[in-house]
């Protein structure tokens, strides 16, 4: 019940929000959010009421819930399983419980944690913690986020400790890595960009910490000097596309309001956010504050105005009789079962079903994220800008793996789209995705 | 040129196609909507590959959100579902809830299965009697005389795949993970019965033809309602 409220509330007052002009104050804005969070508790030490409403939407632009939360349970108390290559991490219960959460802490051990990556008995932190992306961090935006998880209600909740595997659990091979990977420090704005740009970057090097899934890791889980490439996402099943290449999730030539309309409703007339993404639309992005998300977008465009990136020559498949008629396969089954959707144009309905011709996320050259929207279906994420979405149906539920491989090769090739053909072991090999 | 063979008709055919598809509107309901849904849980036309799925049309729409509720977060295990609900706002899944609720669709017909006098007549008892020795209440004083559920949280167990009835027993009796939020409902009275009694409700449950609507009156003793007051309101 406890879940209904806070959903319904989030949805009223957001409601408040957008009634609002966008030139309605910073503050009252702010206090909106506020109250979003704001438990009839009271806090365990003074804090000023500002710096908690601050805190409250820092925190909902961090996004802590989407790790601190397991699935079903109770707000910022953690319990969530990471699965990585490196071990399986349960997340850490942040409310201020003395004994199970961080009750016991100050905002130095806080500032410690986000901006060194140590925790408050001195221990390093695994990197599955974003502090790479946190280092980042303002000193006032850590204590704003502190306060008001200090003013959040504690609660009790033990949880099982992190299994890492052997040898990423030898405290040493932890040390050696952050020699090598980690370097802390605050943002630094660039005063040759203007202040909208510093305030994206600020969002997506730092808090946003986009690169924790939007880059490439090498094998000992550093993510690459090359930010924003493209990755598997270890262990979680998605790939998440590069936000430089226009291969992939760059955003050169995409206009600011189809960006912004993307990442806080979740749809737009091109593209629909799904998997992780689509969490991440539903708990965070959302209910960001027009100017930052704006802020986002154009940082977004940016990294990505030089890309020229070209698709590789031997991702064309050669069109032999064999792979002509399997894609003509292919084909028969879209016009069965897809087309009453997506067209047989394949350009779908702009903001209800998304187009799959020209659509980078069906042409990139993993198929992973086409073949899981294929296999489990699913329903964009319900946001303010799109409460009632339209759904795909699961196809793995009526499809056999060589079927889901003959209409991806179709989609991947069909209205002027080439890409590489996908085989049932693709189809096997997406399937060991896992969940918490 | 084989490459150009292929692409050049695709090109037509998308021009064709494209002025076409500009006159296009999807219809603003509940039904074009659900369609991911509709291609398992759908009386007529089955294209399941198994018959597997149960039927939600006309269920209770206060069952029907507590159950996309425990799927999405985790209290009942079904990883399609679980899946299909990731993003899901509480608002919508109980608009959804209300849409299934409301569906009045012709029921599947009773399956047919063969079982022996004796096993019936001992499935009866339990279905209007229950064993007052062993603690297990008549099916019928929960899920009604009809067996079609008690609005709005009670489930009916007639127009229900063979398959699927057994699943759920299985997962009630085995608890935890599975259906474990209700250990002292149906969890318990699952353990109550025996195997054999298990297969036998199973089978004769879905050998019943579906019998008319759940009485509207019904109400279900506060007994029970005590017992099974984890299910009485929306979680």
């Amino acid at each position: 019940m406890k879940s209904i409220q806070y959903e319904s509330k989030i949805y009223i007052q957001r409601k408040i929000v957008s009634a609002c002009s966008f030139a309605a104050s910073f503050f009252i804005l702010l206090s909106l959010f506020g109250s979003v969070f704001a438990d009839p508790i009271q806090p365990a030490h003074h804090i000023s009421n500002q710096n908690r409403l601050v805190g409250s939407y820092l925190a909902r632009v961090g996004n802590c819930i989407g790790c601190h939360t397991a699935r079903g349970g109770d707000l910022f108390a953690g319990g969530r399983e990471m699965h990585t290559s490196f071990g399986i991490f349960i997340t850490p219960n942040i409310t201020p419980d003395k004994e199970t959460g961080i009750g016991n802490w100050d905002k130095s051990d806080f500032w410690r944690a986000l901006h060194q990556g140590e925790s408050r008995n001195g221990r390093m932190l695994y990197p599955v913690f974003p502090y790479p992306q946190y280092t980042k961090i303002t000193r006032k935006d850590s204590d704003a986020i502190f306060d008001y998880l200090m003013s959040l209600k504690p609660i009790v909740n033990e949880n099982a400790p992190s299994r890492v595997f052997f040898p990423y659990n030898l405290e040493p091979l932890l040390y050696i890595w952050r020699k090598l990977y980690f370097k802390k420090g605050v943002f630094k704005p660039d005063l040759s960009k203007s202040k909208e740009w510093n305030r994206g970057a600020y969002l997506v090097e730092g808090l946003g910490h986009c690169n924790s899934c939007h880059s490439s890791r090498n094998l000992l889980g550093a993510s690459q000097k090359t930010k924003h490439i493209g990755k598997k996402m270890t262990g979680m099943g998605w790939y998440a596309p590069s936000l430089i290449s226009r291969l992939e999730a760059g955003s050169r030539g995409l206009e600011i309001n189809e960006i912004i309309e993307l990442l806080t409703s979740g749809i737009s007339k091109n593209a629909v956010a799904s998997g992780h993404m689509a969490t991440v639309i539903r708990q965070s992005l959302q209910f960001m504050l027009p100017q930052d998300i704006r802020a986002i977008a154009i940082y977004l465009k940016y990294i990505g105005r030089e890309n020229s990136d070209i698709a590789p020559a031997e991702s064309f498949p050669v069109l032999s009789k064999k792979v002509r008629s399997q894609l003509s396969e292919g084909g028969k089954i879209y016009t069965k079962y897809c087309e009453g959707c997506h067209q047989s144009s394949g350009r779908g309905i702009p903001g209800i079903y998304p187009p799959l011709a020209g659509n980078r996320s069906v042409t990139m050259s993993s198929p992973l994220n086409t073949i899981l929207s294929v296999m489990h279906g699913g329903f964009p994420p319900t946001t303010i800008g799109n409460p009632r979405p339209y759904g795909m149906p699961p196809f793995q539920q009526i499809f056999h793996d060589k079927e889901i491989a003959l209409v991806v090769s179709y989609i991947r090739n069909a209205w002027g789209n080439h890409s590489s053909l996908v085989t049932e072991i693709d189809i096997e090999r997406s399937r060991n995705s896992n969940r918490d | 040129m084989k490459y150009c063979c292929l692409i050049i008709p695709l090109f037509i055919s998308n021009l064709v196609n494209a002025s076409g598809s500009l006159s296009i509107t999807v219809p603003d309901t509940m039904e074009e909507r659900v369609k991911a849904c509709t291609i398992c849980h759908n009386n007529k036309d089955r294209i399941g590959r198994d018959a597997y799925y149960p039927r939600i049309a006309g269920k209770p729409a206060g069952y029907i959100f507590n159950q996309l509720k425990h799927f999405r977060d985790g209290r009942r295990y079904y990883q399609p579902m679980a899946i299909l609900l990731e993003n899901m706002s509480d608002e919508y899944m109980l608009e959804i809830a209300h849409y299934f609720s409301s569906l009045q669709l012709p029921y599947p017909p009773p399956e047919e299965i063969s079982m022996q006098p004796e096993e019936i007549e001992h499935i009866n008892m339990l279905i209007r009697l229950g064993d007052l020795d062993r603690s297990i209440p008549a099916c019928q004083s929960c899920h009604g005389k009809l067996l079609m559920g008690i609005k709005p949280f009670i489930p009916g167990l007639l127009g229900l795949p063979l398959a699927y009835i057994s699943a759920q027993f299985g997962s009630w009796r085995n608890g935890g993970l599975m259906r474990g939020q209700d250990s002292n409902c149906m969890s318990e009275i699952a353990n109550l019965l025996t195997d054999k009694e298990v297969v036998a409700i199973a089978k004769w449950l879905a050998m019943q033809p579906v019998s008319g609507e759940p009485d509207q009156s019904e109400l279900l003793l506060p007994k029970l309602f005590h017992r099974c007051s984890e299910l009485m309101y929306l979680k």
